[in-house]
């Protein structure tokens, strides 16, 4: 294996105190490969984001994307990855949102960086950050029909009958 | 322009009656200003020659590089990162390689690691000497850019060399290279690394002690440590602010614990910090391109190009027609049916401008179920209308150029 080094103490540390707070039901984790991965319900995302950053020293947001799994009852979502410095320490939180209501707070107010990473959550997947100073579209144009990153958005136009995909397609 | 009026009009309450002050200016500098280097827009509202307020547009050159990878197999996918950042691409190409090997777990040989290494830390002087040289034409130093070219003109011979290509490289392949470097490459390597000492020399004569451009550049578009962190600054314009991360020291990836480097930084975050910055980082790279030379005399193996993963590299064509085995393995890895595992894994490395991030989730299928790239310089541009309000439009330029904006990664 690659010399990846796991920092189980810190990761058990950030689970304790995530525990002590919001309690054993409060969240999931799970070690995907390096990093801690947290599973929040968005009831709590903003609290939970605003207490590892404020208590557990994660200042930094690295990145924010979003995600789409279709079939599942809360189908879409949201990753944060977040970094504290100091200690070296990555983690990622995840939280689901419906189709129906695919509605988030926004972190904005938390970390300004996540203004541009929100409006693109927006532009191709279509979760609405409640609460953002400017929520429009930021890569794709403003009068764009649809949500491009979402899995049932076709990449090639779908009348397309010159490409036959049984073998190179997905 | 209707939008001026729905703007906050805070440059009214002190506004002097007869002097003019309230004809203000809507001006659009880009999509395509020669001053912008790369295709964005910026919405400037002007009182003279200052900015007042600002709103940037991007996306011109949007290619939906997340979409298709979801319709490519792991290895097609090496084409497109080269596209985002093209000014240091083979880090692109090696960054999404490191990424995936850290999904399959691959391990590689430490010959493989140290020549990314020299490759990696070529690519990033050619990144520093075009922002650094743009900084100067900017500031109206013209000879650094016409000078100074010839070096990133010799780094792409060496690409040439290694992989045939000059700008977008598509170096490297999942677990090492395609082939070995031959001797040629070695030596423009070994004459890059004795001549550029002198040229950067050169360069610090002209500009770093330079009356003119330190009265330009010094406290032009500034940023305190606590908001760049706040805005999510990585690489040269988070050090020249004082913070001194550096993915390469914080998360080593590719044998870098194994060099012995300093991280320059600065105090101000402004033009003239990130220039030296960027300058020192130069001689920082060309040391770590010394030392790995050395160590790869130390290797007496001088062969291995690549990890033993007969399910990623492709076979010598010689044995593809006379050996069954290789053929199988070459049609298996050109159809994409080698197997992944399922997995989620973030990988960061120190590109050019800053952490560049590869986030794939993996179904197990033969294309990544999702793939995220963390472009540095999407994340830290958004601060740029916060850094050049209140400043002259002149300075807003520089302070472009000096942040190294790429349309490219910008857009992916």
């Amino acid at each position: 294996m690659p010399a990846f080094t796991i920092k189980t103490e810190r990761d058990q540390l950030t689970i304790d105190k995530l525990t002590e707070r919001f309690g054993a039901d409060g969240f999931t984790h799970e070690r995907l490969y390096d990093t801690m991965c947290f599973v929040v319900p968005k009831e709590h995302i903003h609290d939970v984001l605003r207490f590892l950053r404020d208590e557990l020293d994660f200042t930094f947001l690295t990145s924010l994307c979003g995600m789409h799994f279709p079939g599942l009852p809360l189908e879409l979502g949201a990753v944060y990855f977040l970094h504290n410095m100091r200690l070296g320490h990555r983690i990622r939180v995840k939280t689901h949102v419906s189709l129906k209501e695919a509605k988030l707070p926004t972190v904005t107010d938390l970390w300004p960086t996540a203004n541009w990473m929100e409006r693109e959550t927006w532009d191709f997947f279509g979760i609405d950050f409640v609460g953002h100073p400017n929520m429009k579209r930021i890569l794709n144009m403003e009068d764009f029909p649809a949500f491009p990153m979402r899995k049932d958005y076709p990449l090639e136009d779908p009348t397309r009958e010159d490409k036959n995909d049984t073998f190179f397609g997905r | 322009m209707s939008e001026t009026t729905e703007r906050t009009d805070h440059w009214k309450d002190d506004h002097v009656v007869g002097d003019g002050l309230n004809e203000l200016t809507t001006l659009n500098l880009g999509p395509t200003h020669p001053a912008t280097h790369g295709i964005f827009q910026n919405i400037l509202t002007l009182d003279g020659e200052i900015i007042l307020d600002t709103e940037q547009t991007i996306g011109y050159i949007h290619r939906a590089f997340e979409k298709i990878c979801e319709r490519r197999p792991f290895y097609q996918i090496t084409t497109l990162t080269d596209r985002m950042n093209y000014c240091s691409a083979p880090i692109n190409n090696m960054g999404w390689h490191m990424a995936v090997e850290k999904l399959l777990g691959i391990d590689l040989p430490k010959r493989v690691e140290y020549m990314r290494v020299i490759i990696m830390e070529l690519s990033r002087i050619t990144d520093h000497i075009i922002c650094n040289t743009i900084i100067s034409q900017d500031a109206g130093a013209t000879t650094p850019f016409l000078y100074y070219y010839q070096f990133r003109e010799r780094v792409y011979e060496v690409y040439e060399e290694i992989c045939g290509a000059r700008l977008t490289t598509n170096m490297g392949r999942i677990g090492g290279f395609e082939r070995n470097f031959s001797d040629l490459a070695w030596e423009r390597i070994r004459a890059i690394i004795k001549d550029l000492p002198a040229a950067l020399v050169e360069f610090d004569n002209l500009l770093v002690r330079n009356r003119v451009f330190m009265d330009r550049s010094i406290n032009c578009g500034p940023i305190s440590a606590e908001r760049a962190l706040a805005y999510g600054f990585t690489g040269p314009n988070l050090r020249a602010a004082g913070v001194d991360y550096d993915v390469r020291v914080a998360d080593p990836y590719s044998s870098y614990e194994d060099f012995d480097f300093d991280i320059p930084i600065g105090r101000s975050g402004d033009v003239y910090d990130r220039f030296t910055v960027r300058q020192a980082e130069m001689r920082q790279s060309l040391s770590i391109i010394r030392q790995a030379l050395d160590k790869l005399d130390k290797i007496s193996d001088k062969t291995t190009f690549h990890g033993d993963v007969p399910d990623w590299v492709l076979p010598p064509k010689q044995e593809v027609y006379n050996d069954m085995e290789a053929l199988i393995y070459h049609f298996k890895i050109v159809m994409g049916e080698t197997e992944v595992p399922v997995g989620e894994i973030y990988h960061c490395v120190e590109g050019g401008n800053g952490e560049l991030g590869f986030y794939i989730v993996s179904d197990g299928g033969r294309t990544p179920f999702r793939v995220h790239f963390r472009r540095p310089c999407f994340i830290y541009y958004q601060s740029f209308p916060e850094i050049i309000k209140g400043g002259m439009l002149s300075d807003a330029i520089l302070t472009m150029s000096s942040m190294n904006v790429i349309a490219g990664e910008l857009d992916a």
